[in-house]
Order: structure tokens, then C-alpha cells, then sequence
């Protein structure tokens, strides 16, 4: 540093100091802050713009210094609480349930369509499986099971004796979420996790309603079905469609790399997450509560599987009316994915 | 502790540097709000127990209906905390904050819902097959140090500094007081800050040629001085008590 510029910079610096004591303090109080009020948050924004004004004049009078290095840490702490996504505001969840999920649902309609269709064909393999050789339900089924519907009771009836409803559809929308998480994540390993997820799903369907309907019983499981069934295939299919829709941004990029195309497809899709999660929630209800119930006749059961089922199609499709708000805002995607 | 950092644009074209959060700070921040999240478990449940054998309760059907809503509270607050915890903070969970650590996007921003989520659900692969070896693993070898949800997610771990405010306070205050060399303060003072954190030779050693720099006098006199003392003497020429 020559002696010219040094004295610039003491010259700059006793100007300067002054300032920092309050800005320091305003940074302080904004790392720490969750929310803050409009005068906070220009405070906020000023000592972040004059700071980072400090730090590129620091870095021009003394490059490499210790004092662009606290003057660069504290712009840091600043940088990330300024730079925050706005709040959840009424409007926005409207948007997202909308306009998002439709949004969502429509881009994997094919690969789900693609995927029931993998469903229904694991399901009918499974039904010639066990129909051809039936003493391999046992890789399918409970040595509990087999015994039950051996003796001419299903086990769905068995366990509501066991657990009252509400534990009952706890423990079926942790188990379904579950396989939908897993559909989804899974689907990043180029789409095959997914497929195997739906295609042991339908190989299981297929083989138990094979099983039960050896012994008499395949009524009855359909009957148990029917209620809750719809849904819960179709999400599993939606789940896996949106993994599936992963691994393949990883195999065709849309975006310079790889790691971009699958950040911004994630984004697209977590809305769907959340319908998924909606939907399972409403289907282990049903599971719980309707399904085992032995007084609801088929028809009944019918009527409340295909009416959920219509409302999960019209919502899903965007014809689902849901009220727009005034202050209407923009769709509720990370500001990653906007960029 | 890693020394990668990740460099990040401010809207007025400023580059800054974030240092990036190793696997040690990530297990740690971790492993405490596990910690919360397993005692929050157990909170609910030993509420459900004490209440199921409340009089009136006790052996009625309402004890088994107690204990069920204790195991539902239980298993949401287990399952729940992490992902609620992080949406709720803003990327510093009581675990992270411990850890003096916090989620960020890549362009160093607060991350939003959308991606806390994702981050959260792949922790379903992450956890694979025990213990986070995925997780840990991809922690490992990627050079952001993130997991397989935050690569997807688009965040990364960094660590804060909640000294950097304070730090520039003082040495505000310093350079207002002292009249050394603008260099001579910045060092003495990112000295004085790092004093607790360097092992007791080397900051002797520092300080010593730092002084000798600074105040021609100690070499003569003060040859003997102590940790304290030196550090009362750098103290003392910072706040303007200089001696030539």
C-alpha cells in the first residue's frame, strides 16, 4: 500500500467509522428478526446499501484487508435477511391451489395416465400370478392374513377391531404419505424407483384380489375398496407420474445443467406434494371411518369413492371455482424457480 | 469445519462470500433438534400416561382415547418438527442456530416453503439405508457440501457469524478513539477478536510483533509481559492511549 493511498484510506475510514456502530446494530437486529415493520425494513435496507457501498470502497483503498472482511461478513448476515420470500398471504394460497396444483398436475398428465396404465397391468399380472400358482401369496401376504381369509374373514375387518377409526386413519395416511414420498423421491433415480413403487403396488392389488377371490372373498375386498380406492391409486399414480418427471429433467436437461433443470422442476412440482398429502388425508378418513364400517351398503360406497374421486379430477383439471381475492399476487413458486 | 465458500451477488453487483456449513455443523445442528424433537415426543406421551391415570379417566374408555391422542400428538411432533421447524424459521431451526449454522438458497437468499420442502422430503433418500450415510456421504464428496434434498432443493448450509455486527461496532468505535494506522487497527482489533480462539503461544507471538510494530517502547521494557497484559496494551492503543 503506498502512503498516498493509505492516508486516503485513514482519511476514509475515520470518515466513515461513525456509521458503522449504527449499522451494525440495525444488522444485528435484522438477522434476528422473523418479521419487521415498514420503518424497520427500510432501516434494514438502507444499512444494507450503505454497506455494501463501504465494503466496495474498502476493497478498492485496502484490497485484501481485515476490514473488508468484517465489512463483507456483516453485508452477508444482511444479504440473507434482506433477500427473503414474501409472506403466505390469502391470496397466495388461493393462487396456489388454483392455479398451481392444476398447473402442476396437468404438466406429468401423461406420465400419469402412463403410469395407471402400469397400475392396471402389474395388477392384472399379479391376479394371473397368484390365480396360476397360489402358494405364492405368501410373498404378498401375512402368514395372519393368508389364515384370515383362509378361514373366511378379511383382514380389513380385523384390524378396526384392533385400533379405534381415528388411530386407524392416522396410521393409513403415515403409511400412504409415505409410499408417495417415496413414488416421488425415488422417481429421481431416472424414473425406475417410481415405477417400481407403482408396479409392486399393482402387483400386490392384482395378487390379493386373486387370493381373496379363491376363497370367496373378492367382493368383499372390493367392497372395502371402494370408498377410498380411487384416490388413493390415483395419487399414487400423480406421486409417481412427478417423480418420474424428475429423473427424466435429469436425463433431458431443460436448463444449461443438469443440477438447474432438476432444482427448477422440483419447484414446479412440490405443489403437487401438497395436493397429494390433501387428497390422502381425505382418503385414510374415508378409509378409516367409511370403508370398514359393514352397514354401508356398495352403492353408498360407490357414491362416495367416485363423487371424491370427480372432486379430485375437476380440482386437479382447474375446474375446481375457487374465489379470486383482490390482491391477487404472484404464483406461489420459490423465487429460485422465478429466476 | 470446512474453508469453502459460496460466493454470492448482492443487487448492486457486490460479490460477498458465505462460508459454507461442513458435515461436522450440519450433524450437529441436527442432532440437537432431533434431540427437541424426540423430547417433544415424549413430553406428549408421558401427558397422555399421567392424564389416563387421572381419577374419573383411569380404566374408562376415555383412557384409551387420552393415550391414542398422545401417540398422534406424539408421532405428528416426531415426524413434523423438522420440516415445520425450518418453514417456520426461516431456515434456522433451534438445532442450526446451535449450531451457528442456516439454510440459504444458492444465490445466499432465505429460502422459500417450496424448497424447505423438498429438502425435507428428500430426507427419505438422505436417511438411507441408516443413520444419513447417503446423506452424509453425498455431503462429503459434493463441493458445496450439501445432501441429496438440498441439491435438489437448491439450498446449502452456511455458517453464520453473529460476531460480524458486533465486530464491526467496535471496531467503529476503535477507529473513532485510536489514532494507529488504518491497517495497524484493522489488525489489532481482528487480533483482539480472534484472541480466545488461538492458542495461547501464537497470540503471545502475534501480539508481541504486532506491538513491536506499533509501540518501539515494549521491546525495551515490557519483554516479559504476559497473555493479559499484552492484550491490555493492544487494548490500550486501540482506544487511543498511545505511547508515541
Amino acid at each position: 500500500m503506498t502512503a498516498n493511498s493509505d492516508s486516503d484510506a485513514a482519511i476514509w475510514v475515520r470518515e466513515h467509522a461513525p456509521e458503522w456502530q449504527a449499522l451494525a446494530a440495525d444488522s444485528a437486529a435484522a438477522a434476528q428478526r422473523s418479521q419487521a415493520t415498514v420503518q424497520e425494513a427500510l432501516r434494514t435496507l438502507r444499512a444494507y446499501r450503505i454497506l455494501l457501498r463501504h465494503l466496495a470502497t474498502v476493497r478498492q483503498l485496502m484490497p485484501g484487508g481485515v476490514l473488508a472482511g468484517i465489512l463483507e461478513r456483516t453485508c452477508a448476515q444482511l444479504h440473507t435477511a434482506v433477500n427473503r420470500p414474501p409472506r403466505l398471504t390469502r391470496a397466495r394460497w388461493a393462487s396456489l391451489f388454483r392455479d398451481d396444483i392444476p398447473a402442476a398436475a396437468a404438466s406429468v398428465r401423461v406420465l400419469t395416465l402412463w403410469l395407471a396404465a402400469l397400475l392396471v397391468a402389474s395388477a392384472m399380472a399379479g391376479w394371473w400370478l397368484i390365480n396360476t400358482y397360489p402358494q405364492l401369496v405368501s410373498l404378498i401376504a401375512s402368514p395372519r392374513m393368508i389364515d384370515g381369509v383362509e378361514h373366511g374373514h378379511l383382514w380389513t375387518y380385523q384390524i378396526l377391531s384392533i385400533a379405534p377409526p381415528a388411530m386407524l386413519s392416522a396410521r393409513i395416511v403415515e403409511n400412504n404419505v409415505m409410499v408417495v414420498l417415496a413414488a416421488f423421491c425415488f422417481g429421481i433415480l431416472f424414473g425406475l424407483g417410481a415405477f417400481y413403487i407403482v408396479a409392486f403396488n399393482g402387483l400386490n392389488i392384482g395378487g390379493l384380489l386373486a387370493f381373496t377371490h379363491q376363497h370367496g372373498l373378492g367382493l368383499e375386498l372390493l367392497k372395502f375398496t371402494l370408498a377410498h380406492g380411487f384416490v388413493e391409486l390415483s395419487v399414487i399414480c400423480l406421486a409417481a407420474a412427478a417423480g418420474t418427471a424428475l429423473g427424466e429433467s435429469v436425463i433431458r436437461p431443460q436448463c444449461a445443467t443438469r443440477a438447474e433443470s432438476l432444482r427448477r422442476r422440483a419447484a414446479e412440482l412440490a405443489p403437487l406434494l401438497l395436493a397429494c398429502a390433501l387428497l390422502l388425508l381425505g382418503s385414510g378418513l374415508i378409509e378409516g371411518f367409511i370403508s370398514p364400517h359393514p352397514a354401508i351398503t356398495i352403492p353408498e360406497r360407490l357414491a362416495i369413492g367416485l363423487g371424491y374421486w370427480t372432486l379430485m379430477l375437476l380440482w386437479l383439471s382447474g375446474r375446481l371455482r375457487i374465489r379470486r381475492t383482490h390482491a391477487q399476487s404472484a404464483p406461489m413458486t420459490p423465487p429460485e424457480s422465478r429466476r | 469445519m470446512t474453508d469453502e465458500t459460496l460466493s454470492v451477488r448482492s443487487l448492486t453487483g457486490v460479490e460477498m462470500a458465505l462460508p459454507i456449513a461442513g458435515p461436522g455443523t450440519r450433524s450437529y445442528g441436527f442432532l440437537t433438534d432431533w434431540m427437541i424433537r424426540l423430547l417433544g415426543a415424549l413430553i406428549w406421551l408421558l401427558i397422555a400416561s399421567l392424564l389416563r391415570l387421572a381419577p374419573g379417566i383411569e380404566g374408562r374408555p376415555a383412557a384409551h382415547t387420552v393415550m391414542v391422542v398422545g401417540i398422534v400428538l406424539a408421532l405428528i411432533t416426531y415426524f413434523l418438527y423438522q420440516p415445520a421447524a425450518e418453514i417456520l424459521t426461516k431456515g434456522r431451526t433451534p438445532g442450526l442456530r446451535t449450531a451457528e449454522a442456516r439454510i440459504v438458497t444458492l444465490e445466499g437468499m432465505t429460502p422459500g416453503i417450496g424448497a424447505l420442502v423438498i429438502r425435507n422430503v428428500f430426507r427419505l433418500i438422505d436417511c438411507l439405508p441408516v443413520f444419513y450415510v447417503v446423506g452424509l456421504v453425498t455431503c462429503m464428496l459434493t463441493p458445496r457440501r450439501v445432501r441429496l434434498g438440498d441439491i435438489v432443493a437448491g439450498t446449502v448450509m452456511v455458517r453464520t457469524d453473529a460476531g460480524a455486527g458486533p465486530s464491526l461496532d467496535r471496531l467503529g468505535a476503535q477507529a473513532r478513539r485510536t489514532r494507529l494506522p488504518v491497517e495497524a487497527l484493522a489488525l489489532a482489533h481482528d487480533l483482539l477478536e480472534r484472541w480466545s480462539t488461538l492458542e495461547e503461544a501464537q497470540r503471545m507471538r502475534l501480539a508481541r510483533s504486532l506491538l513491536k510494530k506499533l509501540d518501539p517502547g515494549l521491546a525495551a521494557h515490557d519483554v516479559g509481559l504476559d497473555g493479559p497484559a499484552l492484550r491490555a496494551r493492544l487494548e490500550g492503543l486501540l482506544d487511543g492511549e498511545q505511547r508515541f
